[in-house]
């Protein structure tokens, strides 16, 4: 249970790392990505995935 | 660096041209002051080259991109480049830290003696970066502490910060407002990100309204000036923005600037796609004459990217790139000093010139206007060869004065020496409606093509200042002899 980034659409604005409440996301390389051991997909503590709702190009999905 | 930084005997003569008498001692702002604005104000704007037209022919501005992160989307935008709004897409800015953006401004600090202000402009949105923002103006307040600081955002999270600005001494704010009907808004914004939260349609529009205005109101009060970005998107809010400069206008905005929609299918937003198109320079200016008299207007608006360096009408942004740059940098004030010494001195001079020239165009009794291209490298004189310009400025002359109403670019029609017929034509095509070009010198070839097109294009005003240049041109064209000294 994960959320995750396609690095081919992340801007690499940042906007999902400030917004993520369990502090599971970094910037690696080109991208962010968000480290699935983290990842609680928000439940708990908001409505939807916080990344996802901000991510301004799309890139966040849970993880296949 | 590339290129050699500008002496400030280039914008001049060789010797500057000094009027006997006239107020050539440093200090001496008093004259170049326009009349309708305020002394306290003045000294806030006299340096920032977007908040005064007067200061956009001496200062030059810098903008770090330290905030990719935005709160909204807008349909003018794709983020996948550069934000439209506040710089040209299609080119991916450098993503800066604040310590790299630290070295930039100490590094161009010390190459361009112009620089007078730093602004964080995206590309995202300045206060939703906050953490970076602060940081880098932080870092670079304790190096350089005479820099103005200018920041420019959507509004979204203005009212969060408001505090934190005015005690950063960050004196000057931009906030784009298209639209102040949430049935509008909703056109132009998809959604925006607010309290944890995605939200769209009219619930998004009517909550960016509200924080817009709140900031906006909070900023004016504690004597913060305020600029206005509207992006004019013909068929959604051209004929709303009337009452977007009176309302803004109600709670205290400096300066409104209208700009035209940047819509190319190439770039891939919303309205690229979708076939919205921007306005014609025509429509733009006919906006714009109907705002007059509103709140001021921003007229000489180049539309800049969130890393731009240098005078408006310029960028030296890819001087500047990291890899350019020394590992450790340390600052020189004397430069900086040099040059504000330099335009304190110009600008009492030009003053006295100045009014000498509005009293030879108000000496015209009929209402004859005259639209005049000036080529130009700084220091508003005329001081640009023809084939060198990639702009040309736009000055209206008439019995009410000399304004500058806008701008042309073009590109530079003579490279490395050699003219080339290939590019005059859409030269020409730029310079549709203007009577006469200024510049330092021309060759015989482009000003024959010019002349074919019924433009007429003189070197005979070479580094004058413009207005006088463009009032002995009015005051000759008119039948009247010039009262210059």
């Amino acid at each position: 249970m994960a959320m995750s980034i396609n690095a081919d659409d992340c801007t690499a604005c940042g906007a999902c790392e400030s917004e993520c409440p369990s502090k599971a996301i970094r910037f690696k390389g080109a991208a962010y990505v968000i480290d699935p051991k983290k990842c609680t997909e928000c439940q708990g503590t908001a409505d939807a995935p916080q990344c996802d709702e901000v991510c301004p190009s799309g890139a966040i999905a849970k993880a296949a | 660096m590339s290129s050699p930084i500008i002496s400030l005997a280039s914008l001049t003569t060789s010797p500057a041209p000094r009027r006997k008498g006239g107020c050539a001692a440093t200090g001496c702002g008093s004259s170049t002051r326009p009349a309708d604005i305020d002394p306290a104000v003045w000294e806030m704007i006299k340096d920032h080259p977007c908040y005064s037209e007067e200061a956009h022919h001496y200062f030059a501005r810098m903008h770090v991109a330290v905030a990719p992160a935005c709160n909204i989307q807008c349909n003018y935008c794709n983020r996948k480049y550069d934000c439209s709004n506040e710089s040209r897409p299609g080119v991916v800015s450098e993503r800066l830290t604040p310590e790299e953006a630290f070295r930039k401004v100490v590094a161009v600090a010390a190459a361009v003696p112009e620089l007078s202000v730093l602004g964080i402009a995206g590309p995202g949105d300045a206060l939703a970066n906050w953490k970076n923002t602060r940081a880098t103006f932080e870092a670079v307040r304790k190096a350089i502490p005479d820099i103005k600081f200018c920041l420019s955002t959507n509004g979204l999270a203005l009212p969060d910060h408001v505090d934190e600005i005015a005690d950063m001494a960050i004196d000057h704010v931009t906030i784009t407002i298209n639209a102040v009907d949430p049935e509008v808004g909703a056109k132009i914004y998809p959604w925006i990100f607010y309290d944890h939260k995605r939200r769209t349609g009219l619930e998004a529009a009517t909550i960016l309204l509200e924080r817009q205005m709140r900031g906006l109101e909070m900023l004016t009060a504690r004597g913060i000036l305020v600029k206005i970005n509207s992006v004019m998107i013909p068929g959604i809010n051209d004929d709303h923005l009337a009452e977007v400069n009176r309302a803004v206008r109600a709670r205290g905005a400096f300066l409104h600037n209208v700009m035209p929609l940047i819509s190319d299918p190439a770039h891939g937003t919303h309205f690229g796609l979708t076939g919205q198109r921007g306005p014609t320079p025509a429509e733009l200016t006919a906006l714009q004459d109907r705002l007059d008299g509103g709140i001021k207007l921003m007229r000489h608006c180049r539309q800049c990217r969130a890393d731009a360096i240098g005078l408006l009408g310029e960028d030296r942004g890819q001087e500047f790139t990291m890899e350019k740059l020394p590992e450790t940098v340390t600052y020189d004030p004397a430069p900086r000093q040099a040059y504000r010494d330099f335009v304190a001195a110009e600008r009492g001079d030009r003053g006295a010139a100045r009014d000498d020239a509005l009293r030879s165009v108000e000496a015209v009794a009929d209402d004859v206007r005259l639209l005049v291209a000036v080529a130009t490298k700084g220091g508003a004189r005329v001081n640009e060869h023809f084939g060198h310009a990639r702009e040309f400025q736009v000055f209206e002359a008439g019995p009410k004065g000399i304004a500058l109403i806008g701008h042309r670019k073009v590109d530079a029609y003579c490279m490395g020496g050699f003219g080339e017929d290939a590019t005059l034509g859409p030269t020409i095509a730029a310079l549709d409606g203007i009577d006469t070009v200024l510049c330092a010198k021309v060759g015989d070839c482009p000003r024959e093509a010019l002349v074919a097109a019924g433009i007429t294009v003189t070197d005979a005003y070479a580094y004058d200042y413009i207005e006088t240049a463009v009032g002995k041109l009015y005051a000759e064209r008119f039948g009247l002899t010039a009262v210059f000294a």
